[in-house]
């Protein structure tokens, strides 16, 4: 019986039609001046720092739509936009029709709120460690007023725990006595408890061992399918995101240079920081290859570089990358904003 | 074969601790032949650092060598005086850490750093060791190295620290350097930069490497040969292509088989059930055996040591000359 409540996927949204999560327009801009104080005794203008700029993607029902870029290129700061953690400074989130910002749908909202949940790097920073495991995998059940009986409460934590591999009896221990790959798995339990249909993942795996990493990946393959999951996975590691992605947007000091189907951008990667990045990674079957890694850094996000913001380490860059931004052209089910592919340069 | 630089003599590192003693390392033994990239790889808490920590004397109290010789060009070093192993580090050995802050002072320039290295161990006045401290910067791919030689380390980006590190591990032409994780902050591109430079220091500079990474996709690029320790132990160690292509060890196939990549099409994962043991409850036997797909009763009682298969050598008994012989 308990099973029937964990496991019936979500048939009420798969019907219908359009788009689960829809990004438009997407900027945030933090204020990492000085104290005030400080800034005008020292004469200092007042510093931005553009960490997301002009976002727009849409993520199917049951897909997994990944995000990927080096660190500071902005992906957790689209996370905490679309679950609702941090407001956009321009653009929206709209899921299931339901805009994420606009006052007057506050109401629709509050339901939405538990179809969303999301999943962290640190298991351990998102687990309040003076709690037993039932407790903070049953919290949702009992905010979200799922069922407020004890009994069928503590059934269905036991059954989540199972649905993640762990013991039913693993609910009496607390967070500190699991491993990273274990304590993970209790997130994953918490996030699904309230019986969401979208799972925003922030770097899931990016602190545990490989073979950890791979009994995490495969249990969140294996939940997507039996539950009817929608996926925002978010990662510096190519590799895994090829693994688990159906489609892919490259992220670059705060913009998307490329969305794609996952099987396109390995085979033709298009934009030159993607193929950039692709040929950066080091790979098993690389064994003594010989290869030239690109220059330069990424650059200081407070002042990036006009144009097109890769153009300082871009080897197509020209006269116009250096003035003009690059728009996102859409061709087909690939988009990409570059110049050179425009122009059908490369 | 030309006789080893470094060679490890069944290492063993432990911690007495209030429950009894620690065996963090257990009788590892490993060469590393003059200019050769070794690759340690393993999970976190396979005994990697301490190794290497063993090797230069660098072993944080209490922890301490409990057996085993460590020999750099057949003399012993792991029973000097303090003030002898002091020598060889820096010297005979460089250092690189995942964190270029823990080789670098944040309040010196990185030039006061660089001549206070280059003077100790080669004996050079000043301004010669200021212009070779510019050579190594240049060497080592930090633009306008003339002007960047008195900036604070804080004035670099992570990448360009991590070269700073690399120059300075250079300074006095050591035989050999130690690396532990030199990648693992940086993102894939400066990664890439830090790999390719290390390779061409090699070549050049003839020293070689003691790799120390979790990331196989690191090992892959860079290194010769590989040892991939499990529970303090080399689990198999061989050439690179035959290690990470044709393991032998159960564990190394495990593990190869978990690590997703940029070609591989499996749906799944290959998945090894469990968890690495902790130092507290160590399997007898084989220490891999509660999650070994082929254990036998063998394995749950005795030790194996590394044995030969094809071109790797396993510690496992599938590789035993009497069960090889009935396979
Ligand atoms: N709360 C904040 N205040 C100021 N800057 C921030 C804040 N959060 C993130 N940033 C900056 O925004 C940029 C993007 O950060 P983040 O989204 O965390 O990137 P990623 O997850 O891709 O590593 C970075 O330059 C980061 O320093
Ligand atoms: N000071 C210490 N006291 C007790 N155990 C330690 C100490 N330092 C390291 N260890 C243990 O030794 C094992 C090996 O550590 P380490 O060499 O750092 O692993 P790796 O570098 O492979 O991740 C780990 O289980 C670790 O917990
Ligand atoms: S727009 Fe120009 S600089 Fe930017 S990626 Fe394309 S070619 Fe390179
Ligand atoms: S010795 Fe036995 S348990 Fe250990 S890896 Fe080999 S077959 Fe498996
Ligand atoms: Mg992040
Ligand atoms: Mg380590």
């Amino acid at each position: 019986m308990s099973t029937a409540i964990v496991e019936q996927p979500n048939e009420v949204f798969a019907g219908t039609a359009g788009p689960l999560v829809k990004v438009d327009h997407l900027t945030c801009v933090f204020d990492v001046s000085r104290p005030w104080l400080e800034r005008t005794l020292a004469g200092a203008p007042k510093q931005m720092l553009t960490a997301v700029a002009d976002l727009s993607f849409e993520i199917a029902r049951r897909e997994t739509f990944a995000l990927v870029g080096e660190s500071g290129s902005g992906k957790s700061t689209v996370a905490r936009m679309v679950v609702g953690l941090l407001s956009p400074t321009a653009g929206q989130v709209t899921i299931d029709g339901v805009s994420m910002s606009d006052p007057r749908l506050a109401a629709a909202r509050e339901k939405l709120r538990r179809r969303i949940q999301m999943i962290f790097q640190d298991p351990f920073a998102s687990l309040n460690p003076r709690w037993r495991v039932d407790r903070i995998v049953a919290e949702p059940i009992r905010a979200f007023g799922i069922t407020r009986n004890d009994a069928e409460v503590e059934a269905r934590v036991s059954e989540l725990l199972k649905l993640v591999r762990l013991d039913p009896a693993d609910g009496r221990k607390y967070p500190h006595e699991f491993s990273g790959g274990q304590r993970q798995r209790i997130a994953i339990a918490r996030a699904l408890s309230a019986n969401p249909e979208f799972i925003v993942c922030d770097e899931p795996t990016s602190a545990l061992d490989v073979s950890v990493q791979a009994q995490i990946l495969n249990l969140m393959r294996d939940l997507q399918d039996r539950l009817g999951l929608t996926y925002l996975f978010i990662s510096h590691n190519l590799a895994v995101v090829r693994h688990m992605a159906t489609r892919i947007g490259v992220m670059y000091l705060g913009r998307l240079v490329e969305v794609a189907p996952a099987r396109d951008i390995f085979a033709h990667p298009r934009h030159p920081y993607t193929r950039m990045l692709l040929d950066a990674v080091p790979d098993l079957a690389m064994a003594g290859r010989q290869r030239k890694p690109v220059d330069g850094e990424t650059p200081n996000p407070i002042a990036p570089p006009p144009g097109c913001p890769f153009h300082p380490r871009c080897p197509f860059a020209a006269e116009r990358c250096r003035t003009e931004r690059p728009h996102a052209i859409v061709t087909g089910s690939v988009s990409v904003a570059c110049h050179a592919v425009e122009e059908g340069r490369i | 074969m030309t006789e080893p630089l470094l060679s490890i003599r069944e290492l063993r590192v432990e911690f007495p601790t209030r429950r009894g003693i620690l065996t963090a390392v257990d009788g590892v033994s490993f060469d590393i032949a003059p200019g050769e990239v070794l690759g340690v790889v393993g999970e976190s808490g396979a005994g990697k650092s301490l190794t290497g920590a063993a090797i230069i004397g660098l072993l944080d109290p209490p922890g301490r060598i409990a057996g085993g010789e460590v020999l750099l060009k057949g003399q012993r070093i792991d029973n000097l005086p303090p003030e002898g192993l002091r020598r060889i580090r820096g010297k005979r050995i460089g250092m690189v850490f995942q964190d270029p802050l823990t080789s670098l002072n944040p309040l010196f320039r990185i030039g006061e750093q660089l001549i206070e290295t280059i003077q100790l161990h080669t004996g050079m006045n000043a301004a010669q060791a200021r212009d070779r401290a510019i050579a190594l910067l240049v060497d080592v791919g930090i633009p306008a190295a003339e002007r960047r030689i008195d900036a604070y380390p804080y004035q670099f980006s992570g990448g360009m620290r991590q070269r700073v590190v690399l120059a300075l591990a250079l300074a006095a032409d050591p035989e050999l350097i130690i690396a532990d994780e030199p990648t693992t902050a940086l993102d894939v591109s400066v990664q890439a930069q830090i790999i390719a430079l290390m390779k061409r220091l090699c070549r050049e500079h003839n020293v070689a490497i003691m790799l120390i990474t979790h990331d196989m996709g690191v090992i892959a690029e860079t290194a010769d040969r590989v040892a991939v320790m499990y529970a303090g132990r080399i689990a198999e160690i061989g050439p690179v292509r035959d290690v990470i292509g044709r393991a032998h060890h159960p564990y190394t196939q495990g593990l190869m088989g978990s690590i997703p990549t940029l070609t591989a099409t499996a749906e799944r994962l290959t998945q090894i059930p469990g968890s690495m043991p902790r130092l507290t409850d160590i399997p007898t036997g084989c220490a891999f055996n509660p999650r070994c797909p082929h254990v036998f009763d063998r394995c749950r009682v005795e030790r194996p040591e590394l044995l030969p298969a094809e071109r790797t050598l396993a510690a496992c008994w599938l590789y035993a000359a009497d069960r090889r012989a009935t396979a």
